[in-house]
């Protein structure tokens, strides 16, 4: 095929791809590696900068949606974007020291990980009852619209959410990933931060920390713009229409279907990089 | 100690919001027209991305891209628009910076400052 259609191609399976990730809360930029390797046979690296890319894009957009609705924690997001770039420079530059076939096997284990976080109940019970002494140091308590009022959060166990920053930061880095999952993991349950709070800050951060690499995926060549254009501009199409879809029953439905997707591409992604198919 | 949102944070986040909203879209329309251009140029011709070259898209810098947007090179201007779209969140970055100077809070504003450093390094092209 020439190059219109496989552009086509892409354009649609990324648009399909932000409109459920979007619907579901799942992240769609997690399969867009996937789709590209497996299905249209790019190499690894071209499609985690296409993904990178579209990561910036859609976070961009969502986190301006949510900030105007007040969830965000800028303080929590600040400290903590410290650890995340760095973890994504680092993440950025053991691509080039890690083996392709790994990188294979490590991105599918990282799907199936995000499709059980994404699946497991949330437990108003993990958040923090009274505020840490390093949180309280940085001032990081807040508040959070909630039926007529403001809802008052603690926050709590900051030097272990900078650890777990640190590892998303590399995840994000190393895969090319949002890593939104395990962001919303370290701040929901080690930080003892509302899960609402909790989601909107992490896509408040995952722009910077994909931008961050990026910088890194620029220079070492990752980055192709015939790919990384219709990625990007479907990816944002796609969860652009799915923000304005409001399917509030299917959606659990939903998002079990997406979930079960990403845990097969997570196990063919393994497979594939066991076998030596990447 | 109860830190009540000021409403000088309102402020902040309102002007945080429609930088992160107008950086994307316009990086967006920039890789828009670059994408059209680039495919009614080469949109005959078969894509290979099978195999790995490492060819350093900002080898040439900002002012090689832009010679090449110049000189009507659609992949040249999706470049431009990627870049955009990379300066976004550092740009959100460098507000959030001036609201915390606004607000004297020095705590703050070195934890922002080292994440902008950090930022500008990797896009500046240093080296560990």
């Amino acid at each position: 095929m020439n190059t219109v259609e496989f552009t086509v191609l892409v354009w649609v399976g990324a648009m399909v791809a932000g409109f459920l990730g979007a619907l579901t809360g799942l992240g769609g930029g997690v399969v867009i590696v996937p789709l590209l390797v497996l299905a249209l046979h790019v190499n690894i690296h071209y499609a985690m900068g296409a993904s990178l890319v579209s990561v910036i894009a859609t976070s961009s957009g969502a986190a301006a949606a949510y900030l105007k609705e007040g969830f965000s924690n800028i303080r929590v997001a600040m400290f903590l974007e410290m650890a995340t770039t760095w973890g994504a420079i680092f993440g950025a530059f053991m691509v080039a020291k890690v083996s392709t076939p790994a990188i294979g096997v490590i991105f599918g284990a990282a799907l199936l990980l995000s499709a059980y976080l994404s699946s497991r109940p949330r437990k108003r019970s993990a958040e923090a009852p009274v505020t840490g002494p390093v949180a309280r140091l940085l001032r990081m308590e807040g508040s959070f619209p909630e039926g007529n009022g403001m809802r008052h959060y603690h926050v709590r166990r900051v030097p272990l959410g900078f650890s777990m920053m640190f590892v998303a930061g590399t995840l994000s880095g190393l895969l090319g990933i949002g890593s939104g999952a395990f962001k919303v993991l370290a701040m929901d349950q080690a930080m003892g931060i509302p899960f609402k709070v909790s989601t909107t800050t992490s896509n408040f951060m995952i722009g910077v920390t994909a931008a961050a690499s990026a910088g890194v995926y620029l220079r070492h060549g990752y980055i192709e713009p015939g790919l990384a254009m219709p990625v990007m501009l479907g990816v944002l199409m796609g969860s652009f229409a799915g923000t304005r879809v409001l399917v509030s029953a299917q959606t659990n439905r939903l998002r079990l279907i997406f979930a079960l997707v990403i845990v097969a591409l997570g196990v063919e992604m393994i497979y594939n990089g066991l076998t030596g198919k990447l | 100690m109860t830190t009540e949102k000021k409403w000088g944070d309102e402020q902040l986040e309102v002007i945080l919001a429609k930088i992160l909203l107008s950086g994307v879209l316009t990086a967006a329309v920039v890789v828009l027209a670059g994408g059209i251009i680039y495919l009614v140029r080469h949109g005959e011709s078969a894509p290979d991305y099978r195999v790995f070259r490492g060819e350093s898209s900002v080898l040439n810098g900002i002012r090689g891209i832009v010679r090449e947007v110049a000189a009507g090179r659609g992949r040249a201007l999706i470049q431009l628009g990627l870049v955009l779209l990379i300066a976004t969140p550092v740009a959100r970055v460098a507000l959030s910076l001036a609201g915390f100077v606004r607000e004297r809070d020095k705590l703050y504003c070195i934890f922002t400052l080292i994440v902008l450093i950090t930022l500008v390094l990797s896009l500046a092209g240093w080296r560990f």
